[in-house]
């Protein structure tokens, strides 16, 4: 998937948890991706943050800490 | 007294509707003793006891209007002779139905129709079939003592000059014909018209002798007029006078099959009337529990499709997709396809194929496409055409009750107060439900429309919303989240529903969110373009009219934030106690005929059946013990990401059935270059579809008339299809999936689809009491149906949501990034009209291309004037995505700023135009919101030629080896 729609597609997710209340708006949105994507998805979703994460929006680049590694 | 238990199937006429009271009623009708409730008709009690009473004019699905006379009856104490169907029954009333005096009036009566009636009994479509006829039997009519000089048959008269009272048979309708001269004037049919399909495309026109049933104004014909084909009056009719054509041409039938409606997610049930296995009609079922008797034009007359000369019976294959298409056994067909699949497997990873499941398809069939994957491919990349239509109520009805599933069924709505529709349009997308709705609203409930557009539901014959809030599309969020602003600031919650049935600490939380002033109506009044007052007003209607009910389509789901608005509108209910009451409650209007069932039996990537996470190792073990093999922890693949993986690589084959992704999924030109670089694509359908121009395999299919299995509805009710027919190509789809998997070395031993539900019955806890058994016994059931809930669940959520408190989740609008500007200054929204269905492979292949032969552009007149651009002029219609052209038709309908038009023919291909944005929850497409612009045009665009003549390319096949 083109890099810029994936980055699109975390940044989404994130702007949907980060207007929820309480303090856990990044295990939400890594749970979401774990829920969701694909290894290969969170594969190039985890090599992109590991390159600087360009676009990514700041939860969803705190959430990439909690995104499961595919085996 | 008579004991008269209706055994399951009886489908007389009892006359007159039932009542609905609990209090009873004894009488004596003949000398027998009849007990039956309060308001019942003398006429029904009798039918009821047995004892049928002449009739003409009556019909059970009608109010009795006491016309004819044939019924009348003779009651002791009471003078004269009442007419059994417009009297109600008293206790204590002794009733004789065969007096004397009664027998002579019947006679009398029948013999005045008589005498105004061809007598060529014995050549009419309708011979055998015919309550004319019946009741001359029934009264013992013998002779006709007076011949008539005035006739309303007889097309000269007897010096040969033309009678004026003679009209021609009306054949505009492709499916039935109107012969005025058989008319008795009876009115069924315009009462059929008016109570039972809501047009009030009939009226009894003139008095006395010159009283004739028109359609439409005085020059109309069926065709031109308001009728919508439905049929109700053809089954209405008594005579032959309204006739389905496919009688007049084959004759009467000799038997039938009950079986379920292949098209949209009503699910109506239907007796498929055979000639040995020829299917001469489809009439609707009267104990059918989604459509009570009722029927659209697609279920009752769009069938042709099945014997259509475009279906392919043989398989096919091809190494690449611009060689021509050759004809093979089915088992070359298998071992080609295998081979290619376990080669992909082998070369590129265990992970690079997988399937979509088809909403078309049955359960069944579902199920074992998507073990096909889990099982034999070895991984979770299974999807289904639900992810492109209501994946998002799948994940907000979860999140916020637990379950994803409307929560009632479709009998709730004659207890509804208040019925709120948003992005639905029913009358052409879900007709039969229409119906039974727009009759609620005749009987005085108040109605909301959230819609672009002003559809029909907005305003027609007899129903006008109370508010229609015509939003821009792509702010359904700030619209819904404005109506939970009025009802929790102005005080119009259910408290004690909420601490008791919800997470309060959450409401709490929610509160403070939508109470924030930014949220309310006239904050959004610019963003939504809908006058606050009018969201106001509607807000209240909601909350205070009694029971309110939610009625959603496509408009919500199909947005970036369709799982928002999903949520959004769980809420409403919640706030308001609306959840786990009849007449009330939240439902999905689910578009095919089986998007709940696909979703129910596992074909999402993450979910195996039953809704249950492929992450939980405890499920997982379910199946892995039944089916011996190990399932793989990780979600699959979606259609989009499929597609994604295909351009780069890593996706290399697919088994897709029943589906036409490339037509029906957005963004074409990607959809295209995704099956493009795949090496197998297996397509498993009626028809050379446009995705098999990307195909290497094709597997031919079955229709719905050619096999076994159950659909499940959009009010989770599972019906059966039967099998009337051998399939044509020879094998049900079930038995082709077997093959495939067979030749994958799955040795799968299936013989018959209830093994296969035995199978999801033993595996997923909400069907595990479902049985054919228990299908045959009871017709239909509604999931859940288990132990705690043996005869099944017409209500969800009574006692408490499934997951426990019910969640109010903050829904905070966050405007598309697909907007207009100088470029693309409209908004683009799509939909569907009700003699299509979806891509129109099916309708298309019918005479339901009388009604809708192209898609049209309805553009506001402000906006075509602007561009220069006039009724049935060809336009351009372009986005960042592609253009395409199509005509365009002028119509206030939509407001200034925004343009719809429908997808159901592949030449217009609408899907060029819509974006790949998506929701951001499931991936489920943005379609109902596109920036566009439209301009003069003279014909179609290049990638219309263009594709066009791929396609043909593609379609060619060699003629068969001698
Ligand atoms: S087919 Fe349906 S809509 Fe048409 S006239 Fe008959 S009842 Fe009315
Ligand atoms: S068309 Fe049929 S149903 Fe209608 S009034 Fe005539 S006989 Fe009765
Ligand atoms: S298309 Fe829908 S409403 Fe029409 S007959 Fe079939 S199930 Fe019923
Ligand atoms: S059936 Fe009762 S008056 Fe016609």
């Amino acid at each position: 998937m083109k890099t810029e729609k994936m980055v699109y597609m975390a940044n989404q997710i994130a702007t949907f948890f980060v207007s929820q209340p309480g303090t856990d708006q990044a295990d939400r949105v890594a749970a979401h991706i774990n829920d969701f994507w694909e290894p290969r998805m969170r594969e190039q979703f985890l090599t992109h943050v590991t390159a600087g994460g360009e676009g990514l929006s700041e939860l969803s680049l705190k959430a990439a800490a909690l995104v499961r590694q595919p085996a | 007294m008579k004991d008269f238990i209706i055994p399951w199937g009886d489908d007389r006429d009892l006359g007159t509707p039932a009542s609905k009271s609990t209090k009873s009623v004894t009488l004596n009708i003949d000398g027998f003793d009849v007990t039956v409730p309060e308001g019942t008709s003398v006429m029904r009690a009798s039918a009821l006891a047995g004892i049928d009473i002449p009739k003409l004019c009556a019909s059970d699905n009608l109010e009795a209007f006491g016309s004819c006379r044939l019924c009348v009856v003779e009651i002791e104490g009471r003078r004269g002779t009442p007419a059994s169907c417009t009297t109600p029954v008293t206790p204590g009333m002794v009733v004789h139905t065969q007096s004397k005096k009664v027998q002579k009036i019947r006679k009398g009566v029948m013999e005045l129709y008589i005498s105004d009636h061809p007598l060529d009994c014995l050549t009419c479509a309708a011979n055998g079939d015919c309550e004319l006829q019946d009741m001359a039997g029934a009264v013992g009519l013998r002779d006709v003592r007076y011949e008539a000089v005035d006739t309303h048959f007889k097309a000269k008269n007897t010096s040969g000059e033309s009678n004026p009272q003679w009209l021609p048979k009306d054949d505009s309708n492709p499916y039935f014909t109107y012969d005025p001269a058989k008319c008795i004037v009876c009115s069924r049919c315009v009462r059929a018209c008016e109570e039972v399909q809501g047009t009030f495309a009939l009226t009894i026109s003139g008095r006395g002798f010159d009283s004739r049933v028109s359609a439409g104004s005085l020059n109309d014909t069926f065709l031109s007029s308001d009728c919508v084909s439905c049929g109700a009056c053809v089954q209405a009719c008594p005579t032959a006078t309204l006739q389905e054509k496919s009688v007049i041409e084959m004759g009467t039938p000799t038997r039938s099959v009950i079986t379920t409606c292949a098209y949209c997610g009503v699910g109506c049930s239907f007796k498929a009337e055979m000639r040995g296995d020829e299917l001469v009609r489809m009439t609707p079922y009267k104990h059918g529990k989604a459509n009570r008797g009722h029927s659209c034009v697609k279920g009752r007359f769009a069938y042709g499709y099945a014997t259509h000369q475009d279906r392919i019976l043989n398989p096919m294959i091809r190494d690449t997709i611009d060689q021509p298409w050759r004809e093979v056994s089915w088992a070359e067909a298998m071992s080609f396809a295998a081979t290619k699949m376990r080669g992909l497997q082998e070369k590129y990873g265990q992970k690079s194929i997988g399937v979509i499941t088809s909403s078309r398809c049955t359960n069944e069939e579902t199920f074992l496409v998507q073990k096909l994957t889990r099982a034999v491919f070895g991984n979770n990349n299974t999807d289904t055409c639900a992810r492109v239509c209501h994946s998002p109520t799948g994940y907000g009805l979860g999140q916020t009750y637990g379950t994803s599933a409307g929560t009632q069924d479709f009998d709730s709505v004659e207890e509804t107060d208040c019925a709120l529709i948003i992005g639905a349009n029913p009358t052409d997308g879900h007709p039969v439900f229409a119906s039974r709705l727009k009759k609620r609203i005749r009987q005085g409930a108040k109605l909301i429309v959230i819609d672009p557009r002003r559809t029909d539901m907005v305003k027609s014959n007899h129903i006008q919303a109370d508010h229609h809030l015509p939003l821009r599309p792509g702010t359904n969020v700030a619209i819904v989240t404005a109506l939970a602003h009025v009802i929790v600031t102005e005080g119009l919650i259910d408290a004690d529903y909420i601490r008791n049935r919800c997470d309060w600490d959450e409401y709490l939380a929610y509160a403070e969110f939508v109470s924030d002033p930014r949220h309310s109506p006239e904050a959004v009044e610019l963003l939504t373009g809908v006058p606050a007052a009018d969201v106001r007003a509607a807000a209240r209607t909601y909350a205070t009219a009694g029971k309110s009910a939610i009625y959603y389509g496509l408009g919500v789901t199909e947005h970036s934030q369709g799982s928002t608005t999903v949520i959004g509108i769980a809420n409403l209910a919640m706030l308001t106690g609306n959840v786990g009451i009849n007449g009330a409650g939240v439902n999905p209007l689910r578009g095919q005929n089986n998007v709940q069932g696909s979703c129910d039996m596992g074909s999402f990537p993450h979910e195996l059946p039953g809704y249950r996470h492929v992450k939980n190792a405890d499920v997982r073990e379910i199946f892995e013990k039944a089916w011996n093999v190990t399932i793989d922890p990780e979600p699959g693949l979606r259609i989009p990401n499929m597609l994604d993986a295909a351009v780069d690589g890593t996706f290399k084959g697919l088994y897709c059935q029943g589906e036409d992704i490339l037509q029906s999924d957005p963004d074409t030109k990607h959809v295209a270059a995704g099956l493009a670089a795949m090496e197998c694509v297996i397509v498993h359908d009626l028809f050379l579809n446009e995705t098999a121009n990307y195909a290497h395999v094709f597997l031919p299919g079955s229709s719905f008339l050619e096999k076994d299995g159950t659909f499940t509805n959009a009010e989770r009710r599972i019906n059966r299809v039967r099998k009337v027919m051998a399939p044509k190509n020879g094998y049900a789809d079930w038995e082709v999936t077997q093959m495939l998997a067979n030749a994958m070395g799955a040795g799968w031993t299936y013989t018959h689809p209830s093994q296969i539900m035995d199978e999801i019955a033993a595996t997923t806890p909400s069907f595990a009491n479902v049985s054919y058994d228990l299908l045959e016994e009871r017709g239909s059931i509604q999931w859940p149906c288990n132990d705690a809930n043996p005869d099944g669940t017409p209500l969800m959520h009574v006692d408490g949501f499934v997951r426990g408190k019910g969640r109010l989740i903050v829904t905070e609008y966050v405007a598309t990034d697909e907007k207009t500007g100088p470029r693309f200054p409209l908004l683009l929204t799509t939909g569907r009209i009700l003699s299509q269905y979806n891509v129109g492979a099916q309708t298309r292949r019918t005479a339901n291309v009388v009604w809708h032969d192209q898609d049209v552009l309805e553009i506001h007149p402000h906006d075509a004037e602007v561009r220069g651009v006039k009724e049935g002029d060809f336009v351009k219609l372009a986005s960042r995505s592609g253009e395409t052209t199509l005509r365009a038709t002028i119509t206030d309908r939509v407001s200034p700023g925004v343009v719809y038009t429908t997808f159901h023919h592949p030449d217009t291909q609408a899907n060029v135009i819509t974006t790949d944005f998506s929701d951001w929850a499931t991936n489920c497409p943005e379609y109902k919101v596109t920036a566009v612009q439209v301009s003069p045009s003279n014909g179609p665009t290049d990638w219309q030629e263009d594709y066009a003549a791929q396609a043909a390319a593609s379609r060619r096949i060699l003629p068969a080896a001698e």
